[in-house]
């Protein structure tokens, strides 16, 4: 065992780049799956709705964890190497895709049907009709919850640690493991943790009495 | 409510005089929802430049009929033909039937995230391919003729309700559409400001303008309709011409719903 150095806890401070760029990565990752799985599941087929629904089902009903193990391990029963980092990015992209998918979902819909009534009477079709009427206005509604999930995805991160990715929580564990000092870095840890997630719910909450006020 | 003050005015003696080819056809058209049997063998038959006038208690099927027409509703049964196209549920290019047919709802439906402008330039741009200039020079050129040029600017809810849906419809006939469907337009105004949409729905019913009005503003039928049809219980009950229909209507339940709906708050038949 050795004493905690200004040196430790600098590695541990600058491991939270790559929490931050994992949350970025997941975060654009997710939105991209999460409007794909938000516009299956208002579609007017069927197939499509059941299909995104599943999917919804299967990632929100399994712990986060299992999702990580599987995108880590799965890949390579069929020959595929991926390393920690490409396996955490394409499981929190997978598991942010069906909870955006989800918010959003419920976003488009809460848009009145005469929205759409009224760009299809004059003969819009469907991506001029999402795009430019409903998405714009289902954006507005969306904002407080997808802000609220995002804080949820940034402390998933940490997840990653278990996969041998090294961001903040990963190197903390790898400190304490040589200098035993467990109160003191974990506690640093929740710290940063804190002071990125603190101010993006108190936006989320501003936001959200914003629209409550306009809406009234 | 206050009788329109364009309505009372007395009419053209015999507007359907210069009516041209059909342009809607339905035949034995049924719709159902669910167990409730909504459009019952309906039978219409409307010219173009014709004006017609649907009224009938609530829940008689009126909205439903002119819904069917764009397809913002199916029907189930029979025919709906529509300058020439044959409607039917899941036909793939159903938009390019109704950008030639303008709808005004009851709710305005305008897109509050755009301005007045800027409804009224969204689909000749989307649809029609306008350029922006284009656009915006029919868009204002409309939004004169519901008298609200200066307006353009504005967002939808800092319009009163009266000048919202003049607002709709310019932005219907933006597309420059072949016929005008109204679905109960002035319901939801305030009684002082039905007049002002009222006078613009006869206005554009003056300029020639195939029309589906539903509408319990009788005054309105009396001076713009060729033709005044009664529907009750998905049935359309009676169809005459608005001297005949108010003076001497045909069907029992046509008599009571007239009586009931002209001795109410409304102003009775000029002489």
């Amino acid at each position: 065992m050795r004493v905690l150095s200004e040196g430790d806890i600098l590695f541990i401070i600058m491991a939270v780049r790559w929490t931050l760029l994992l949350s970025i990565v997941a975060f654009i990752g997710g939105g991209i799956g999460g409007l794909i799985v938000a516009l299956a599941r208002t579609s007017e087929f069927k197939w499509l709705r059941w299909l995104a629904l599943s999917y919804i089902k299967v990632f929100q009903g399994t712990p986060l964890l299992m999702q990580l193990f599987l995108a880590f391990f799965v890949p390579g029963i069929f020959g595929i190497d991926v390393d920690p980092w490409g396996a955490a990015a394409v499981g929190l992209s997978l598991h942010a895709s069906a909870f955006l998918g989800e918010i959003w979902r419920g976003s488009i819909e809460v848009v009145p049907r005469g929205q759409s009534e009224a760009a299809y009477s004059l003969g819009l079709t469907y991506v001029p009709r999402m795009f430019l009427i409903i998405i714009p206005q289902a954006i507005r509604i969306a904002i407080p919850p997808t802000i609220g999930f995002l804080v949820q995805l940034i402390k998933g991160t940490s997840l990653a640690s278990i996969i041998g990715f090294v961001e903040i929580t990963r190197a903390a564990q790898i400190i304490n493991n040589a200098t035993f000092r467990p109160f003191t870095i974990f506690a640093l840890v929740a710290l940063v943790y804190f002071l990125i997630c603190w101010p993006l719910s108190a936006y989320s909450k501003v936001m959200e009495r914003k629209l409550t006020v306009a809406s009234r | 409510m206050a009788m329109p003050q364009a309505a009372t005015a007395p009419g053209p003696d015999s507007p359907g005089s210069e009516l041209g080819d059909v342009i809607i056809e339905m035949k034995k058209v049924n719709k159902w929802y669910g167990t409730f049997h909504v459009l019952h063998d309906v039978d219409l038959q409307v010219r173009r430049g014709e004006r017609i006038v649907i009224c009938g208690p609530s829940g008689s099927g009126k909205s439903t009929l002119i819904r069917c027409l764009n397809q913002l509703e199916e029907h189930q049964q029979g025919e709906i033909v529509v300058d020439g196209v044959t409607l039917n549920a899941h036909m793939p290019r159903i938009d390019v039937v109704r950008r030639e047919i303008g709808m005004v709802f009851q709710s305005f439906n305008l897109f509050p995230h755009l301005t007045a402008l800027e409804n009224c330039m969204l689909a000749p741009m989307k649809v029609r391919g306008l350029s922006r200039e284009e656009a915006e020079r029919i868009a204002r050129t409309y939004l004169e003729r519901v008298h609200i040029p200066e307006q353009a600017g504005k967002f939808p809810v800092q319009l009163s309700g009266g000048q919202q849906q003049r607002v709709a419809i310019a932005r219907s006939l933006c597309m420059n559409p072949k016929i005008m469907l109204f679905d109960e337009a002035t319901s939801a105004l305030d009684p002082e400001m039905v007049n002002e949409v009222l006078d613009v729905m006869v206005s554009l019913a003056e300029s020639g303008m195939t029309m589906l009005v539903v509408t319990h503003e009788m005054g309105f039928a009396r001076r713009v309709a060729d033709r005044v049809i009664f529907m009750d219980a998905g049935e359309i009950v009676e169809s005459a011409p608005p001297s005949q229909f108010f003076a001497n209507p045909q069907n029992e339940r046509t008599r009571q719903f007239l009586g009931q709906i002209l001795s109410g708050n409304r102003t009775p038949a000029p002489a």
